[in-house]
């Protein structure tokens, strides 16, 4: 068998540039696979690890105040392993050289070192020491924002008194991988921090001696979760408990799982398109290949080798290929998942990455591109195995070729001899030409989710930010208060405009559904803060019942307009009332429901109480009213929008990079594979008639048009269906990416059209270029000689 | 490219080549398949280039049809000196002056009969009509055939029919009956002896088959690489009275 591994090797040599191009494409499938997969894996065990190292939590707790004797009956509570509690305080912090306005949270640790759940990880520095109450630990992301580091100071505001801190130590913990402000749409690391301190020192400046505001549960094993959420909430309801919940509400986590979600439903999308095109390249080349051999094929029968052997021949030589696919993909995945695992770790802040790639995701990737090597080319192994040897020794009969569509409908004696051919060829393996159309129609569409999530972002922000949200500067106090708060600040200087704001925390119901949410209040005919529907018309805001938008209602809470919601205020006399829901409103960012203030005050039963407040604002005087705020202790939150879409960009800028250099590389490893393939082909199938052209006097530059205007033909008949087929997979995309932060518009600018067109033109005109080479090669004399 | 012909006599010289040899690199090995030819052919006649496999005579034909270069000598086809053209003048001079017939047709399978020979009329100055082109070769009714659906003699035909269509200065047929049984060679050959006949154009057949020779106006031998004897036939013989 030696001398027909030799023909494997040699056959192998002779094809290497097309066995080249289907190796990138399986390469990219695998690596695509991989780096998902990995990236995946990588991701759930470093949060877990991070979640078991530092003990998070599985209940939390948020009350107003509660005795800390109270702990020890949480911790009765049958299914309860570990309680932990601690003070939890809103605050806002001063930065020297920084105007903007700052705020933060502000966590207890014990006095005495860790903590028993949700455990500090340290990154710099130490901990706090016993009986300081001016030391703090910073999250490392603030630490960064701001450039801070042990031995730095800050100035807070906290329960309206003004205090000095000294950073002694960076770090973070599980319930704050995510770090969101409570009512904000995307982490702003500069303008929102985590802290931690003492527990006396805290306790002491939050007036929280010897009592608590936020417990943390640890269960047991077989602990019904529910009903330790129910136990709990009776327990706590006489010291203003606003309602239990378990780690899959918990902010933080569930953003982490959401993402994460997301993250595997687009991974199986993209290697299924690799694997199908490498699949059909390696149809189109073993056929052809099978094809020329047939008499190689016939002669080896007659020697006395067996269809056994023959197939197995074929089949080493394929699985060759699909090796070496595997295992540059392997190498290539494995790269691009650590990249990808270090941009989500640093996207989600996760503390360290623990990259593996598990052996059995190498298992599954290599055996589906062995699956779909073998699917792609069982009918041209059986054609082999199928020849009969006298048969194949005979020549194959010529091709039968018909006249084509165009020229049938009366378009004929517009194309010259050359075009006829180009379409009789195209017409004559009518599935091999329409599989091109489709393999260069995904390397389009590929393209296309490369720069989708930039369009649709800035889309995003133009409707949210400039449709819906128009201040330039959100105000909150630390109470609500009466109108005259507002007058006051409308008549700062610089101040435009302002409009009045309620929120309240609220836990809003519906059969067995559950979501807590801030109820955001405002008058009727606001031009600041505006709502819209899914046809992006203004909506009124009724005087009565609640507006809600669309995610919200449809996906979580399974209402719809008319029926009554059960809203539970969290705040206050924490009032529960049944509420219809009035209209539906489009919201793109984060989850979202609206009432009528008066209404809302009317529920409240607390009189006409703002809470904060919308404001235009002349830049000019920004800094001036930012140091007015900062002097107000009354004012805690601030959000300046143009910052908020910055930071959110930054957030996004990343991985959106990455995608975008990953989509295009990958669809252009598709576009050459597919088009290079394609022209190979036709040049080994027509180079005889093209030699023959060359000898009847047609010059090189016309042969090239035969040979490369089919291709054209092909890639220009790719666009519009590719076009489609990109802006469908961006559709996909689309729903299979939104969640409670963001649901995903389809919108794709023409440039992106532009885009995904024009780099498969340009490949495909490159691997054509590489293919007209040969077409000086072409040896005019001996295609003569002999018969095909 | 333009032509002014040498007039020797009262006959017209078409070709004139000055000893033409060729070295193949084959491998390690020189094959030398012409050692020094010299040559004539002069306007409007019809040759004969008879020799066995590997006498040289294909090698010969590629270079006066500008399909190769000779090692060393001089081809001149009228006054220009063929020898030292670029590749994309010997194109030129193809598609203005040379028709090619070839042993296997060599026919495009995705064009009809009319439309193989209208691939060469339409990159042509003055060519015929693709359909009479047909006529005379007794293919008027098969135009819209493709070559699938026609006979090995009907598809060398229409090879003809397109080598003659530009109306060419000289025709190069390499074993035109080669695959062909006797029957259909000899309609084949009437075709090549009318456009012969009736165009005037110089007609150059290699074979090995001897019989052929009895058409010519000359037969030319040749034996490894080297003219062995030139003959001219005082009663040229019609394709029909052929027989092998």
């Amino acid at each position: 068998m030696r001398a027909l591994n030799h023909k494997l090797w040699r056959d192998l040599w002779h094809l290497r540039g097309q066995s080249m191009a289907i190796i990138a494409v399986m390469a990219s499938g695998v690596a695509c696979y991989l780096m998902f997969m990995s990236t995946l894996d990588s991701l759930l065990l470093s949060r877990d690890l991070y979640y078991n190292d530092n003990r998070f939590a599985d209940i939390f707790v948020p009350i107003k105040r509660a005795p800390e004797a109270v702990a020890r009956r949480l911790a009765r509570i049958d299914g309860v392993d570990k309680v932990d509690t601690r003070v939890m305080a809103p605050l806002s912090i001063d930065i020297e050289g920084f105007h903007e306005p700052v705020v933060g949270t502000v966590t207890s640790i014990p006095d005495d070192g860790e903590a028993l759940l949700n455990r500090l990880y340290l990154r710099a520095g130490r901990t706090i020491e016993a009986g300081r109450n001016d030391e703090i630990i910073i999250s490392e992301a603030f630490a960064e924002a701001h450039d801070f580091r042990p031995g730095d100071s800050l100035h807070v505001i906290i329960n309206g008194k003004r205090k000095r801190l000294r950073i002694v130590g960076t770090g973070g913990s599980p319930e704050f991988v995510h770090q969101l402000r409570p009512g904000g749409m995307f982490p702003d690391y500069e303008r929102y921090g985590i802290l931690w301190m003492g527990r006396t020192a805290l306790s002491n400046a939050f007036d929280m001696q010897g009592a608590f505001n936020y417990a943390v549960l640890t269960l047991t094993r077989d602990a019904n979760e529910q009903a330790v959420i129910d136990s709990i909430d009776d327990i706590l309801k006489p010291y203003g408990g606003i309602g239990a919940f378990a780690r899959e509400y918990q902010p933080s986590h569930r953003f982490l799982a959401q993402e994460l979600e997301q993250l595997e439903n687009l991974s199986g999308l993209f290697p299924i398109i690799f694997l199908g095109v490498a699949a059909f390249l390696l149809n189109v080349v073993v056929t052809r290949l099978v094809g020329t051999q047939r008499e190689q094929i016939a002669a080896l029968k007659a020697f006395g080798y067996s269809n056994l052997t023959v197939a197995l021949h074929y089949l080493q030589m394929i699985m060759l290929i699909v090796l070496a696919g595997v295992l540059l993909g392997i190498i290539a995945g494995t790269w691009l998942g650590v990249m990808l695992s270090e941009i989500y770790v640093e996207y989600f802040r996760l503390p360290f990455l623990h990259f593996e790639m598990q052996p059995l995701r190498v298992i599954q990737s290599g055996l589906i591109t062995f699956i779909a090597g073998l699917l792609g080319t069982l009918a041209a192994v059986r054609a082999a195995v199928r020849l009969k040897p006298a048969e194949a020794m005979r020549p194959e009969s010529p091709a039968a070729y018909r006249t084509s569509f165009i020229e049938e409908i009366g378009l004929k004696h517009l194309l010259s001899a050359p075009s006829r051919m180009i379409l009789r060829n195209l017409g004559h393996k009518p599935v091999k030409s329409l599989l091109t159309v489709l393999g260069i129609a995904l390397a389009v569409g590929m393209l296309m989710t490369g720069r989708f999530q930039g369009d649709t972002i800035n889309y995003m922000m133009d409707l949210h930010y400039g449709l819906s949200q128009r201040d330039d500067l959100a105000v909150g106090f630390v109470e609500p208060t009466t109108r005259s708060a507002l007058t006051e600040l409308q008549s700062l200087q610089g101040v435009e405009y302002g409009e009045p704001l309620r929120t309240v925390p609220a836990r809003l119901r519906f059969e067995h559904r559950e979501y807590r949410v801030y109820i955001s209040a405002f008058e009727p005919g606001a031009t600041i803060k505006r709502l819209v529907d899914s046809d992006l018309n203004i909506v009124e805001l009724p005087r009565d019942g609640i507006v809600l938008n669309e995610y919200l209602a449809e996906e979580i809470l399974g209402i719809k307009t008319g029926e009554l919601l059960t809203v539970e205020i969290l705040e206050g006399s924490m009032p529960i009332r049944r509420v219809p829901v009035a209209a539906l409103i489009r919201q793109d960012l984060g989850v979202g429901a609206y009432m009528d203030l008066e209404a809302l005050n009317r529920l409240m039963q607390e009189g006409d109480l703002i809470s904060g407040a919308y404001l235009y604002i002349d830049d000019r005087y920004a800094q001036e009213i930012y140091q007015h705020l900062k002097e107000r202790p009354r004012i805690v939150g601030s959000v300046i929008r143009t910052q908020e879409i910055e930071s959110f960009h930054r957030t996004m800028d990343e991985t959106m990079l990455f995608w975008t250099f990953v989509a295009t590389l990958f669809s252009v490893v598709i576009a050459v594979g597919v088009v290079y393939n394609s022209a190979r082909m036709t040049l080994t199938e027509r180079s005889r008639e093209l030699a023959s052209l060359r000898v009847l006097g047609y010059t090189r530059g016309e042969i090239s048009y035969i040979l490369l205007g089919e291709l054209a033909l092909l890639t220009l008949a790719a666009m519009p269906p590719g076009l489609w087929f990109g802006r469908a997979l961006c559709g996909y995309i689309a729903t299979s990416i939104g969640n409670e932060m963001y649901r995903v518009p389809l919108v794709l600018e023409p440039a992106t059209y532009a885009f995904a067109a024009l780099v498969v033109l340009v490949a495909a005109a490159v691997s054509a270029l590489l293919v007209r080479r040969r077409l000086d090669k072409l040896d005019l004399i001996e295609v003569l000689k002999t018969r095909e | 490219m333009t032509v002014t012909r040498t007039q020797t006599g009262d006959k017209e010289i078409v070709f004139n080549t000055r000893g033409i040899t060729k070295v193949y690199q084959m491998g390690e090995v020189e094959v030398h398949a012409l050692r020094g030819i010299d040559l004539e052919l002069y306007g409007g006649e019809f040759v004969v280039l008879l020799g066995a496999s590997g006498s040289g005579k294909s090698t010969l034909l590629n270079i006066l049809g500008g399909l190769d270069v000779p090692t060393s000598g001089t081809v001149h086809y009228a006054d220009h000196d063929l020898s030292t053209f670029r590749e994309s003048v010997l194109t030129r001079y193809r598609r203005e002056h040379v028709g090619f017939v070839f042993q296997f047709y060599n026919l495009i399978p995705s064009l009809t009969a009319r439309e193989n020979v209208a691939l060469v009329t339409e990159i042509s100055t003055n060519p015929l009509p693709p359909d009479e082109a047909l006529k005379m070769v007794n293919l008027g009714d098969r135009a819209d055939h493709f070559p699938a659906q026609m006979s090995g003699g009907e598809q060398q035909r229409v090879a003809i029919a397109r080598a003659i269509a530009k109306r060419p200065d000289v025709l190069l047929c390499d074993e035109p009956t080669g695959a062909l049984d006797i029957k259909t060679g000899i309609v084949v050959l009437e075709a090549l002896a009318r456009v012969n006949r009736e165009l005037g154009t110089t007609t150059v057949v290699i074979t090995h088959n001897v019989a052929i020779a009895d058409m010519a106006d000359r037969v030319i031998r040749l034996s490894d690489g080297r003219i062995s004897g030139i003959e001219i036939n005082s009663r040229k013989k019609l394709p029909a009275e052929l027989s092998w």
